[in-house]
């Protein structure tokens, strides 16, 4: 039976399990759009394009299955740019669609024509520009099984418009062939025995896990990793979730604003265990006084990113939950007594703390207060900036996937429409976009969305008044010369209440508890606008390029 | 160090497009690419010499081009038993006065004039990185006119059977 491009697409979608796309209409989808009218597919109207692919990130991230989004040619091709790099640094599966002009209109600077295939070849593990529409359901195929499989990340694919209107005889291929892209999944049985023997002969060995523990759902055999080889672990940003916050031996994040115990930990150990982690210029600062004692085991998906940024002992290329349960069995309980005592030592000594101000709300307090309330339980997305940090420093994860973060791009304006794909792949948990008043502003037109479809995401913007990361630095190492960061806000209730949102502004420490329950317990969308501290800096930090033991704001407050 | 990778790939538009462009990104350099179809037509082979700093940075470029999807196999063939080829195109000028002369330099290497008109000849002169150089050297003080050259193509050899 002949059936249409967009028709096939949308087969394929529901072959592939997919339950919601996200996506704005335009000229070159109008046919995509028509059948998704006629098949009545669930779709998310977002009010910007890069709302949807982020929304489309946001979903896969929190529920570990593809977000799938889709926008027109031209400006709304362009316009997903900024999610499809962001999802790419941080290696999540997103299957982007785009209109394009018909094929016969192509390279002739037609309306709304832009080469985005050409664009995003940089900023996606692979793309397509669709010529034949029998080519389609292949190509779909293939795009979701590269998307999902080996180190995760995004793919696009470009449906000129006569493809999406052609006809073919719809069939949908069961298997995929890729001469070119085969992943290792089995870690080498070999270097898994140099990394027990290296791990026995060690005295000082530290985890340092990364996103990859998530990515391949190994949350449980890194647990019992270091519970049975009383190992210390430290995360990266993207790592956080994979271990739980609470656990004793847990050292909380390291790196730039890690925490000093972490840091330490990192610089005296003798070796270090590096899983689906990238050795980020965030993490190391100072590349030559990383781990500088230490033998370093890395164990990673990607062989590009072994020896990419650090000299590595022992490699291991794989699926980092084959490779941990194959080294498990080979491990013997740890006695590292001394050195945990040691790390222990610095956690006491150098725990994370800030100094409350009379009648002011603190930043962290809002945090602590809203990780006391939800009990680490919530799925929390951010923004990019010191409410990011801040986060990622005080509220203590329970569960994985629970953190929904820009780490790699850094993108603000990411976590409110992240939260949108979290909450609609998640309609039974809460789900809270922590933002600052810079980034919220950046896809703020998202608050339509959540009001036409009652997602009851809840918004907590702590509002400063500045770009307070970027302030933060001008003030630490530009003498105050605070240039272009003091930002004239809106009334942000008044603006979410123009959207039909709940909304409410906290601006004393002893109305802050009471105003986030009635926001987290609204039933619909809820938003709360934090005046807090003005001028608080995330510490400790490390200075750019300084070594990471090095931190300002140790041992002062 | 010079190195001479052999690459086969998915014969498909956009191909030479994401092999050159993660170069650029990556900040390394391309010395020369040639390209063709293999004995499978949905296969190209690629031959690529790149300039690297260090056997890290090239261990890394290789990596980088694996994680191509239509990328399907690499080979360092630099010190593999090789045999290697490039062909080069050149205009000369030439008077009836030197035109003995070029021929003589055109026969010791084997090259060939493939064309011929009154004041220039084209030579058409195949061999070794090397050859095509010193060829070139010899031609130019006679008046080198217009140059063209495919960059290298290579093969491995056989085994010898013993």
């Amino acid at each position: 039976m002949k059936i249409t491009g967009a028709e096939a697409l949308l087969e394929s979608l529901r072959r592939e399990g997919v339950d919601v796309i996200f996506g704005y209409p335009g000229g070159a989808v109008i046919p995509v759009y028509d059948m998704i009218y006629q098949k009545d597919f669930p779709h998310i109207l977002t009010r910007h394009e890069q709302g949807a692919v982020h929304a489309a990130a946001g979903y896969a991230r929190s529920t570990g299955k593809p977000g799938v989004c889709l926008a027109t040619s031209g400006p709304g091709a362009t316009n997903l740019v900024t999610g499809l790099a962001t999802a790419y640094m941080d290696s999540v599966p997103v299957i982007a669609f785009t209109g394009q002009v018909s094929t016969t209109m192509l390279g002739r600077d037609s309306f709304q024509e832009a080469d985005i295939t050409g664009i995003t070849m940089p900023i996606t593990k692979h793309n397509y520009l669709v010529k034949k529409v029998s080519d389609l359901p292949r190509i779909i195929k293939e795009a979701f099984h590269i998307a999902t499989t080996g180190r995760p990340g995004p793919v696009l694919i470009d449906l000129p418009k006569d493809v999406s209107v052609g006809h073919l005889n719809y069939s949908y291929p069961k298997t995929v062939n890729l001469p070119g892209y085969k992943p290792n999944y089995e870690g080498n049985a070999k270097q898994i025995k140099a990394a027990s023997a290296a791990l026995a002969a060690a005295n000082r060995p530290l985890i340092y896990a990364g996103g990859g523990v998530i990515s391949s759902g190994a949350e449980q055999e890194l647990l019992r990793l270091a519970e049975k080889t009383q190992i210390p672990v430290t995360t990266t940003l993207m790592g956080l979730t994979a271990f739980p916050s609470n656990h004793p031996l847990f050292l909380g994040m390291l790196g730039m604003h890690g925490t000093a115990a972490a840091n330490y930990a990192v610089t005296n150990c003798d070796l270090l265990l590096a899983i689906g982690a990238r050795f980020d210029d965030r993490v190391t600062g100072d590349i030559n006084a990383f781990a500088p004692h230490a033998q370093i085991i890395h164990l990673d998906i990607d062989p590009a990113e072994i020896g990419k940024n650090v000299r590595v002992d022992i490699p291991i290329v794989g699926d980092i939950k084959n490779i941990i349960s194959a080294l498990l069995p080979q491990l013997s309980p740890g006695r590292y007594e001394e050195w945990l005592e040691t790390v222990e030592r610095w956690k006491k000594q150098y725990p994370l703390a800030y100094q409350p101000q009379e009648g002011t709300i603190m930043p962290q307090a809002v945090i602590e207060e809203l990780c006391a309330l939800t009990k680490g339980d919530a799925i929390i997305c951010t923004e990019v900036g010191q409410h990011q940090m801040w986060t990622a420093q005080y509220y203590q994860f329970t569960r994985p996937r629970s953190l929904i973060t820009s780490g790699g791009l850094g993108t603000m304006g990411f976590g409110f429409p992240a939260a949108i794909g979290a909450q609609v792949g998640n309609p039974d948990r809460l789900v809270i976009d922590l933002a600052g008043d810079g980034s919220i502003q950046m896809n703020i037109q998202e608050l339509a969305t959540i009001a036409s479809y009652q997602l009851p995401v809840k918004i907590i913007i702590l509002n400063n008044g500045y770009l307070g990361m970027v302030r933060q630095w001008q003030e630490l190492f530009f003498e105050k010369r605070y240039s272009q960061v003091a930002l004239t806000n809106p009334d942000f209730t008044k603006l979410a209440e123009a959207y039909g949102i709940k909304a409410y502004t906290a601006e004393k420490p002893e109305e802050l508890r009471e105003l986030l329950q009635a926001v987290l317990e609204h039933q619909g969308p809820a938003l709360l606008n934090c005046l807090v501290h003005p001028e608080v800096n995330v510490l400790p930090m490390v200075p750019p390029n300084g070594p990471i033991d090095q931190m300002l704001g140790v041992g002062e407050t | 160090m010079k190195h001479t990778l052999a690459m086969l790939v998915v014969n498909q538009p956009g191909v030479m497009t994401r092999i050159a462009g993660l170069y650029s990104r990556r900040g390394y350099n391309i010395e020369s690419i040639a390209v063709g179809q293999t004995e499978d037509p949905k296969i190209s082979r690629i031959t690529l010499v790149v300039e690297t700093e260090n056997e890290a940075e090239l261990e890394q470029i290789t990596k980088q081009l694996y994680k191509l999807i239509d990328v399907i196999k690499i080979n360092d063939i630099t010190k593999d038993d090789a045999v290697e080829r490039e062909l080069a195109l050149i205009k000369v000028s030439a008077t009836s006065a030197n035109r003995a002369q070029i021929l003589q330099i055109v026969e010791i290497f084997r090259a060939k004039i493939i064309d011929v008109s009154l004041d220039a000849l084209i030579i058409e002169v195949t061999g070794t990185q090397d050859k095509v150089e010193a060829m070139i050297a010899l031609i130019k003080p006679f008046g080198l006119k217009e140059l063209v050259r495919t960059g290298k193509i290579a093969m491995v050899r056989s085994a010898v059977q013993s």
